[in-house]
């Protein structure tokens, strides 16, 4: 040792030095160690930090803006929104023990009257949904469960109390296929541009006027930015950004209320799955369109049950959600005569006046056409033709044009097999059958022989391989109405904002013209006029004593293996037709037994003020 | 009128008079050390009063008024001290020690309890925390003991003694429990018995030693069912290995600490600071004082408080080595350890590279004991200065 008790001259020697010397280069490697670690995390990764600073203190709350409401076009809610109170389950604040976050499942399982099991997949399911958002347990939750979670709180971490839109139908279910439905984006939506600005957990339109006018219905969420501290409670003043909700704006649609009231319920009268369409001819406004079988859309507000998962997709047969106005493929039967009139008054193959004799039945290459019930017509003009139904009047010119095309040019002219261009999700284009399309499918293999003059016999009275559905009749015969505009069918009317100011009108432009000459178009309308309201037109047991003068005709399809297809098409008033209404029922027998009542229906109800008013043939008409 | 008076001849009262200076003992006294530990309690006091205003709702001084307080007590202790010589201390070893024991024991008896643990009285204003004194009485004590015992004994013997001198003191404290305090008596005692020659032979067997007890504590106790450490203490000694986000969990609270600092930046985020406004970082007045001058003051800011820690350290090391005898070296040593092990682990736990221990940073840590024990310790630092410098001229004084 190299102390001394009693030193009191200088206490330095070289051992000591040494170990001096090398406690300040201790000194200096921890200070080193502490100025480059320093230098290392502010300047740099401290923008890193910063970063993480920043997210660490800042919560957003996003505030559901409530979507638009749907109006009908004289303003009567078809729409609307309610508000709701549903559950909601922050999965990140459950209890981290696995003990302690079954318990509370348990707890919440009883609260909404469902088992632990079922929690747990709901939660799954909706995770891996929209990972993060939080999971709705149940919506529609009443107020007792609100008091008992509010007095329960600490038992029930992460569960909160949410106030929610919902969507009201205050129509019941008027209307349910064309509104369609609102329901969560998913993830492969999330990633459309439409969509881009979407979170998980977001509701958009799903179907219908709801889908394609989302962008319109759906209103801009409110976000609050908030400053919270380590506990996450909101700290005072620290209010950073505050965005109200922007409600979506209202849609007016072109439907009118009572119509398609009227039309639901001739078709539910009858209980014959079909659908209707009734249609502005000058301008494709939609004014009533239906399906039945129907459902509620209220439904869809809420989680399915299986019994309704069963009823509303598992049934292939009354299909209750597939729009049979815009979706269905059916032929058409003798409604389609009218579009081969043209065709054939346009292509040369007939006049107006000429006269084909008809004797009951046609014989072409060895087979025998004959007319629906053997009726023998004799001498049958156009007119009349169309007046009694006359098929073997319509065989012949199916015959004479069967390798022409003129038929096939002016039925696709006319909107037959293509789409409409209506503002709905999942109209059909059906099928325009063609000596190219059959000539291409028996070189292919897939039928047993090749385009005849039979084909174009059959399809020229709306039977065969015709595939088309009540809309693109509606506008095919309000082409040949308003003397050639094929225009474009649509429900949206307007979209007015939250205070009632028009934002936006939508007037689409006709698909296309084609030259009908008005001779030809007055004979026809003449025609499909002594069709329903001469006394021996087909549906004048239904017409005949209609006030308002009218041009409709009926017709029958052959679908084996079901029974025979009732349609009606009626265009209204005559000889000037403003509106245009078509009805399909399947199964529902000859034309007018089925059809043209539900359509007559239909007619009663738009001119409802002019029937009340007691209104004679041409009053107030020009 | 102007004219005339100044050029009246003036009086020169201090020309043949010592200065007040000279009298005060100043010029004997280290400037540098004393404008190191003036500038860190004043930089303390700053922060303090910057960051903890909202703190107490309806006094936003209450903490930098008391922290103020201390620290002008702690500058008065120090220049007392300051003008005392040292050496006195040596042949009040026994007395110091029996002091510092018996006052580290009555917190058990007379303690009162703060978070699960006894480590202070409490006083009218003031909770003293006599563990945070007993850190410069234990230097004082064990520095005599060692000169005492140089020629008494096997230097086994001597070592062993030591060891348990420190041991006991650094035992209570564990007890209170206080882990952090009690593992700066360890440093202590180790660096006096360093700066006291114990060979190097022994401490390779106490460093051989420490690891067998660390690995003791921390794996073969807690396996065999009798845990040495409590819950808490060991999960903040090893957390710092793996931070989680858990905001009850010691590693959180380091991570965020980290968080608070590197956001800092280059120039710091001022009262825009939120890590350590808004509670994400805990203790921010006390062991995370660091952190809050991290975010606040940047770079410019922390590596100023370094900067005057190694100032204050090179100066006490300075000291070591002009010390009149050897007692005064070991004093001095064992305070520049302690200065420079507090510093080391309580801004290394800041950064994020050292467990949570729960030592206060001298001088800047809110808390009256820790701020006057500190000013003391350099109180003793000047007195060794000022006897060197004093008997360098060939007076002494008092």
């Amino acid at each position: 040792m190299y102390l001394r008790s009693d030193d009191r001259g200088p206490a330095m020697n070289n051992r000591l030095a040494l170990r001096l010397a090398l406690f300040g280069g201790i000194a200096l490697a921890l200070f080193g160690v502490l100025f480059f670690r320093l230098w290392f995390l502010q300047v740099l990764k401290g923008d890193e930090y910063l970063a993480q600073a920043r997210n660490n203190r800042t919560r957003e709350f996003r505030v559901t803006a409530p979507r638009g409401e749907i109006l009908d076009r004289n303003g009567e809610v078809l729409v609307d929104n309610r508000t709701s109170l549903a559950l909601q389950l922050n999965a990140e604040k459950l209890p981290e023990g696995p003990r302690e976050r079954r318990a509370e499942l348990a707890r919440l399982g009883g609260l909404t009257h469902s088992s632990l099991h079922r929690v747990r997949k709901l939660i799954h399911e909706e995770l891996k949904a929209s990972p993060g958002a939080p999971v709705t347990l149940r919506r529609d939750v009443g107020h007792y469960i609100v008091y008992y979670l509010e007095e329960n709180q600490e038992r029930f971490p992460g569960v909160e109390v949410q106030r929610v839109f919902v969507r009201n139908y205050p129509g019941g279910m008027m209307a349910a296929h064309m509104l369609g439905n609102v329901g969560e984006v998913n993830e492969e939506q999330l990633k459309e541009p439409q969509y881009k600005k979407l979170q998980p957990g977001d509701e958009i339109g799903q179907d219908g006027v709801e889908y394609t006018y989302d962008r319109f219905l759906r209103g801009h969420p409110g976000l609050t930015k908030i400053q919270v501290d380590a506990f996450g409670q909101p700290t005072k003043n620290g209010q950073l950004l505050s965005q109200p909700p922007v409600p979506g704006n209202d849609l007016k649609l072109s439907i009118d209320a009572n119509v398609q009231a009227a039309g639901e319920a001739a078709m539910a009268s009858l209980g014959l799955r079909g659908g209707f369409v009734t249609m502005d001819v000058h301008t494709g406004e939609i004014l009533a369109l239906g399906s039945y079988p129907t459902f509620d859309p209220s439904v869809f507000t809420r989680p399915l049950t299986q019994a309704q998962v069963n009823q509303l997709y598992r049934d292939p047969v009354q299909a209750p959600l597939t729009d049979r106005a815009i979706a269905g493929l059916y032929p058409t039967g003798s409604t389609f005569k009218p579009i081969t009139a043209i065709a054939a008054l346009e292509s040369g193959n007939l006049t107006p006046t000429e006269v084909i004799n008809d004797p009951g039945q046609l014989v072409i290459g060895g087979q025998v056409f004959t007319n629906a019930g053997e009726a023998a017509n004799g001498s049958v003009s156009l007119v009349s033709a169309l007046e009694v139904s006359s098929d073997v009047f319509f065989y012949t010119l199916g015959f004479r044009m069967w390798d022409t095309g003129d038929l096939q040019h002016w039925a696709h002219a006319l909107g037959i097999g293509r789409p409409t261009g209506i503002d709905l999700p999942g109209a059909a284009e059906g099928l325009l059958p063609s000596r190219h399309w059959r000539n291409k499918l028996y070189a292919e293999g897939e039928t047993e022989r090749p385009w005849s003059a039979g084909d174009n016999v059959q399809f020229a009275t709306g039977q065969g391989d015709l595939q088309a559905n009540p809309l693109q009749m509606a506008v095919a015969y309000a082409a040949i109405a308003n003397g050639g505009t094929v225009v474009t069918p649509h429900v949206g009317m307007q979209i007015d904002d939250a205070r009632g100011r028009v934002v936006r009108e939508f007037e689409p432009a006709p698909r296309r013209h084609v030259r009908i000459d008005s001779q030809y178009r007055e004979t026809i309308l003449e025609g499909l006029h002594d069709a329903a309201q001469n006394g021996g037109g087909t549906s004048f047991e239904v017409f005949g004593s209609f006030p308002i003068p009218v041009a409709g005709k009926t017709g029958t399809a052959e679908r084996p293996p079901y029974e025979d297809q009732s349609w009606y098409g009626v265009l209204a008033p005559y000889p000037d037709p403003r509106i245009v209404t078509f009805v399909t029922m399947e199964e529902g027998g000859f034309g007018a037994e089925a059809a043209a009542p539900a359509a007559r229906t239909i007619l009663e109800a738009y001119f409802a003020d002019r029937l009340s008013r007691g209104a004679g043939p041409e009053e107030g008409e020009g | 009128m102007y004219a005339t008076r100044t050029r009246r001849a003036r009086p020169e009262p201090f020309a043949l008079r010592p200065g007040i200076a000279e009298r005060l003992g100043l010029p004997y006294m280290d400037a540098q050390l004393g404008f190191a530990a003036l500038g860190l309690a004043a930089f303390g006091v700053f922060t303090l009063g910057q960051a903890t205003q909202h703190d107490v709702p309806g006094n936003p001084g209450y903490y930098v008024d008391r922290q103020a307080i201390y620290a002008l007590l702690g500058l008065f202790g120090m220049y007392l001290l300051a003008r005392v010589d040292y050496s006195r201390f040596r042949e009040l070893r026994v007395g110091i020690y029996t002091f510092l024991c018996v006052s580290v024991s009555l917190v058990f008896v007379f303690g009162f309890a703060a978070r699960g643990s006894r480590r202070s009285f409490d006083l009218p204003f003031f909770s003293f925390q006599p563990s945070e004194l007993g850190k410069l009485l234990l230097v004082l004590a064990l520095a005599g003991f060692v000169i005492d015992g140089a020629r008494r004994g096997s230097p086994w013997q001597r070592t062993v003694r030591y060891l348990c001198l420190g041991f006991a003191p650094a035992a209570l404290v564990f007890l209170q429990p206080d882990l952090g305090t009690s593992l700066v008596y360890g440093a202590i005692t180790l660096a006096v018995m360093y700066v006291g020659g114990v060979r190097w032979t022994h401490f390779t067997v106490i460093g051989a030693g420490l690891v067998a007890i660390v690995a003791l504590v921390l794996v073969v106790a807690p396996a065999v069912g009798t845990p040495i450490l409590k819950g808490y203490q060991e999960e903040r000694l090893t957390s710092f290995l793996n931070p989680s986000a858990d905001p009850s969990d010691a590693g959180y609270q380091q991570n965020q600490a980290k968080i608070a600092i590197g956001s800092g930046e280059k120039t710091g985020r001022g009262d825009r600071a939120t890590q350590t406004r808004l509670d994400f970082v805990p203790e921010r007045h006390t062991d995370f004082i660091f952190a809050v001058i991290g975010e606040r003051y940047g770079f410019t800011g922390a590596a100023l408080v370094l900067s005057l820690y190694a100032l204050l350290i090179w100066r006490a090391l300075r000291i070591v080595t002009l010390s009149k005898n050897s007692y005064g070296t070991l004093v001095a040593g064992g305070i520049a350890a302690m200065l420079l092990f507090q510093v080391f682990v309580n801004v290394g736990m800041n950064l994020g590279i050292m467990p949570i221990t729960g030592i206060p940073l001298p001088l800047l840590s809110y808390g009256g004991s820790s701020v006057l024990a500190t000013f003391l310790a350099v109180g003793v630092l000047q007195s060794i200065h000022m006897q060197a410098r004093l008997s360098q001229k060939g007076r002494f004084a008092w």
